[in-house]
């Protein structure tokens, strides 16, 4: 695949930008959304090789605009829908109940 | 917190909520893995590797020819470092890693990976112009020095062996420790001075 991911050599990225004394994570979703690769690892949901995959299959938009950790969670929706361990309508009623409750 | 991530929080928290409603995550086993990745597995671990290499030279001359055995004898393995090569920086040649592809990165030695390395401008960058992101991180190598770039893949993951600072003949291994840099083990920086 020479997808949007395949990034070395292109041009127009800008400064690298490195942060001093960085955090492990950056906000508390990122810490969840981590941890939840062992979680669906560990239970046989996916592999590393399917959540690669999935990630390269992002939009290339997308794939740009998004943080990293934004990556793993497209990874998750869209991996877990395909299997049909959860359903679409699920996580958005999920979601909704959330924004309700929030 | 933006709305945008304000948006994105709430989709995690949704995900999470749906699969340990069905029961099939446990919320306090994703509490131990971020405990885990906060507090015992980071650079500090890779820095040990680094301090025995330089003061014990059949050590050093085990984690060249077999990283992954090697950095197993102090007990660093495990997720994303079930495959190390180690590259050697020297008076002639200094190494840099870098994922173009994504992320891949010694876990057990490193830990997680700064933003910086995950993000677009370093992986696009380090492969067409080494040196000059070397001086975005503050390191300048001689125009007569060879630079090696790594690009990490799936399976296998590197470590970089800095070159030992001058004048530190005395120092203990956990003072030599003290000296390696999260940086200096990914190549984008070098041991601290003495």
């Amino acid at each position: 695949m020479n997808g949007v991911h395949d990034l070395g050599g292109t041009h127009g990225h800008g400064p690298i930008n490195p942060e001093a004394n960085e955090p492990v994570f950056h906000a508390d979703w990122e810490k969840r959304v981590f941890a939840l690769f062992f979680g669906t690892f560990a239970e046989g949901m996916l592999n590393v090789d399917q959540f690669r995959y999935a990630i390269e299959r992002m939009a290339p938009a997308e794939y740009l605009r998004s943080s990293y950790y934004e990556h793993w969670l497209h990874t998750y929706e869209l991996l877990l829908t395909e299997k049909g361990i959860i359903t679409e309508a699920e996580l958005a009623k999920k979601y909704a109940e959330l924004k309700e409750a929030a | 917190m933006t709305s945008d991530s304000a948006d994105v929080a709430l989709r995690v928290k949704a995900l999470e909520s749906l699969l340990v409603e069905k029961k099939l995550v446990d919320p306090k086993a994703l509490d131990a893995v971020v405990e885990l990745y906060e507090t015992k597995i980071g650079p500090h671990n890779g820095a040990k590797v680094i301090a025995k290499a330089w003061t014990d030279p059949d050590y050093k001359k085990r984690l060249l020819e077999n990283g992954t055995a090697a950095i197993a004898e102090l007990g660093f393995s495990g997720v994303q470092g079930e495959d190390m090569l180690v590259v050697e920086n020297t008076p002639d040649v200094h190494n840099m890693v870098v994922c173009t592809l994504c992320s891949c990165y010694p876990w057990p030695t490193l830990g997680l990976p700064p933003v910086w390395f995950k993000a677009a401008p370093y992986r696009s960058r380090a492969v067409i112009d080494p040196r000059g992101v070397l001086e975005e991180f503050g390191v300048t190598v001689p125009a007569e020095k060879e630079v090696r770039v790594w690009d990490s893949n799936a399976e296998l993951r590197y470590l970089v062996l800095p070159e030992r600072p001058p004048g530190t003949e005395d120092m203990s291994e956990e003072e030599l420790a003290a000296l390696v840099t999260r940086d200096s083990m990914i190549g984008t920086g070098l041991a601290k001075a003495a």
